[in-house]
């Protein structure tokens, strides 16, 4: 009897349930491709409610995401219907003409998203943006305050701040940044970089302008930088910094503001780590220029489907990031939504693009000089090259690929 | 057999290995030869959250015409190959006039993504290899000897490191050496060295890498050389006896004579497998330390821009060194089947 009262009580939620279902579609696919954290976890979850009456959706989420989308959304019709991308991972699918311009479907379907979100290239809508993402400072208030020091500002001030708190013995190595070979030291070049205020590319063309004396002074605040970091420091990701992180071995780090709300939820890190970590706006260089770069994560329509199916990926995926989603998760990312209440993992990502950080270039070939730093930076920052090879190795095999990809003769 | 059966008898496996390993091959080598269409640019105003940039974009409609009309891009003969990212020419050329000695020429070859992952691969191989025949021996002839009770389970516990995905078993061990696991914390006890680390020094990692590797290939070879074993007659082996020979000359004069075709087989597969290094690279994240052949296309081939004619260019020059490092031993296959021949 009583799991008959069950199984009745379930079948009236499911039908309950899908009285919704369909978002008030008649019918499409909806195949999602995306990042895997947390805050995309839950827009493919609010995306999902759209399912039922004929509509489908289904998603993949991979941290590989990148290596595939390109390949999934060339085939006709595409594996997926829409690509979750970042700044710099919405370029190839516009180089590659793979994604549809969305001004229709925002017309008929988007009358509640912010302007801000909409990403236009050239005057058309080509993706909806629905987060923010930077890397900024990270601070252990206690370690400061037994050190004291001021909270820095500048990376010159990260120097001396970790210079004071290992002289004073209170931890060995208290910095680190993700300096992973490859893509996350790509990232931190291009972070470091921005803090010089010079441009990446000789104005006009795609050839590279990096080997000169902003290049040498990013090295080497880089180099000064590892100095306080764990010896293991090549291999360390967003994970590896986070862990150590929650385990207390850092007083200061500069990690991505998606990592706050993992950081602060007080899962993996004892409540006195928790209760002391701050999260501030990312240091400048040099002057004002803020070295870090600021991301959007949104998602893209796929252009060899048919239209059914893109208006249902646009229906569910608008759905997904709706007002009652992002309340209800609302510590899990920087949400750009009027819904959205700004907390303490937050306040990182929110004062760096207050004190004028710029967006991560959306260049055709930035992926290419992003690619040959992370993989020519290894050798100067364990000290075995010096400043101007390194920038010379990063000019040279940026040179070699983007010839190869057509952007210089 | 007659020429015409003959034929019909290996159509079906002709026809696969033409489909899945002769075309690939010759789609790689074309590939190898094109670059990308120039591309053409203009400059657009781009929009987001963060507020409005005059930025460049790639014209998609131009593209894809001039895709459509070669797709598979620009000719480019043998540039690829010549270029920084592979044989570097130029580049060697330029540092040999400017070498101040030949240990200074070679540093700066090292330099060059791929003779660093040469000089890399080389090592691994040629440590390895050896290694793990040895190792492998060692263990056979250990294991020969055991009574037949504990035969089964220690077989059973020497095949382990086999057993394990390769990507894995690296993990695992990664987890161990790091400065918090149980290897790295040991290591800086016993060398009383507290930032001691395996992962930071190119030559820890080196050394890290090719332990592992012998980790886990030896029980390769120790299956080879075990199942010989059993066939080594032991006539000849009593007659030895016979005449005085000490354990040990019994294996150097007959034991080893006799597994010497299966020595040849197991070093034929591990120069192969080694050549072509990989899992450990990813697995140990030692990219900053060591890159192999495989690693370099495996770079090319993530990213945002994923670059085929590069690693098409890698993995032609990884066939043909496969191909150099091979020689020696199957002229001395051909060498021996010839001899049997007669």
């Amino acid at each position: 009897m009583y799991l008959k009262k069950v199984a009745f009580a379930g079948a009236l939620a499911f039908t309950s349930s899908a009285a919704y279902a369909g978002c008030g579609l008649s019918g499409g696919n909806v195949n999602v491709l995306a990042n895997e954290f947390g805050a995309i976890q839950a827009v493919i979850d609010g995306a999902e409610e759209c399912e039922g009456d004929g509509v489908t959706v289904e998603s993949n989420l991979t941290v590989d995401h990148r290596d595939i989308q390109v390949a999934a959304l060339s085939a006709d019709p595409a594996q997926y219907t829409s690509a979750v991308v970042a700044n710099s991972s919405i370029v190839p699918l516009i180089n590659g003409d793979l994604i549809r311009p969305l001004d229709d479907l925002v017309a008929k379907h988007g009358q509640d998203l912010d302007k801000t979100q909409l990403i236009t290239v050239d005057g058309k809508i080509m993706a909806v943006a629905f987060m923010a993402n930077a890397q900024h400072l990270f601070y252990r208030k206690d370690i400061l305050e037994e050190a004291g020091v001021d909270v820095p500002t500048s990376y010159d001030e990260v120097l001396a701040a970790a210079e004071k708190i290992r002289s004073m013995g209170l931890m060995e190595d208290p910095f680190a940044m993700n300096t992973g070979t490859g893509w996350n030291l790509g990232e931190e070049f291009v972070n470091m970089y921005m803090g010089t205020g010079a441009p990446f590319f000789e104005p006009g063309t795609a050839n590279i302008a990096i080997n000169n004396e902003h290049g040498v002074a990013a090295l080497n605040m880089l180099k000064s930088l590892v100095e306080y970091s764990n010896p293991d420091f090549l291999t360390f990701d967003s994970n590896e910094t986070q862990a150590r992180w929650e385990s207390g071995d850092l007083a200061l780090a500069v990690m991505w503001g998606s990592r706050g709300g993992s950081i602060l939820d007080g899962e993996g890190a004892s409540e006195e780590i928790v209760d002391s970590t701050v999260l501030a706006a990312a240091p400048t260089l040099e002057g004002d220029n803020v070295a870090s770069t600021l991301w959007w994560d949104g998602f893209t329509i796929a252009k060899n489907i048919s239209d059914e199916d893109a208006e249902a990926t646009f229906v569910a995926m608008v759905n997904g990031i709706g007002d009652d989603v992002i309340r209800a998760n609302n510590e899990a990312a920087v949400w750009l939504s009027s819904a959205y209440e700004p907390t303490p993992a937050s306040a990182g990502v929110a004062a760096t693009a207050a004190s004028g950080a710029t967006p991560y270039p959306m260049l055709p070939y930035m992926g290419l000089l992003h690619t040959a730093a992370g993989g020519e930076l290894s050798e100067f920052l364990q000290g075995s090259e010096s400043a101007q090879q390194a920038l010379a190795d990063i000019e040279a095999a940026y040179t070699t690929s983007a010839k190869e990809q057509g952007f210089v003769k | 057999m007659k020429h015409r059966t003959f034929f019909w008898f290996i159509l079906p496996s002709l026809a696969a290995m033409i489909a899945f390993i002769a075309l690939p091959l010759v789609s790689v080598v074309v590939q190898s030869l094109h670059v990308e269409h120039e591309q053409i640019t203009s400059v657009t105003e781009n929009c987001g959250p963060f507020g409005c940039n005059e930025e460049v974009t790639v014209d998609s409609e131009a593209t894809a015409a001039l895709r459509a009309e070669k797709p598979l891009g620009r000719f480019n003969g043998l540039g690829t190959y010549f270029d920084r990212g592979h044989l570097a020419t130029e580049e060697v050329a330029a540092a040999w006039q400017a070498r101040s000695s030949l240990g200074d020429f070679f540093s700066r070859l090292y330099n060059l993504p791929l003779y660093k992952a040469i000089a890399f691969t080389l090592t691994y191989t040629f440590v390895v290899t050896p290694l793990v025949i040895m190792l492998g021996l060692a263990i056979a002839l250990g294991v020969n000897r055991l009574t037949p009770a504990l035969k089964g389970p220690t077989i059973f516990v020497s095949l382990l490191p086999m057993i394990v995905t390769p990507l894995i078993g690296s993990l695992i061990l990664f987890w161990m050496i790091d400065a918090q696991g149980i290897i790295g914390k040991s290591l800086q006890w016993m060398f009383d060295d507290p930032q001691l680390s395996l992962k930071a020094s190119p030559t820890l990692t080196w050394i890290t890498l090719m332990i592992y590797g012998v980790w886990h290939s030896a029980p390769f070879a120790f299956v080879v050389f075990y199942a010989g074993l059993q066939t080594v007659s032991s006539e000849t082996l009593e007659a030895a006896k016979i005449d005085g020979a000490s354990r040990w000359q019994q294996v150097r004069y007959v034991v080893i004579p006799h597994l010497m075709p299966l020595a040849v087989f197991v070093s034929l597969i591990q120069l192969m497998d080694n050549f072509r290094v990989f899992e450990p690279i990813i697995g140990f994240s030692a990219q900053a330390n060591a890159s192999s052949l495989s690693s370099i296309i495996f770079t090319d081939l993530r990213g945002d821009v994923i670059r085929f004619n590069s690693a098409a260019a890698t993995s032609v020059i990884t066939v043909i060194g496969v191909a150099i490092l091979l020689t020696p031993v199957l002229i001395r296959t051909w060498r021996d089947f010839k001899g049997k021949a007669v």
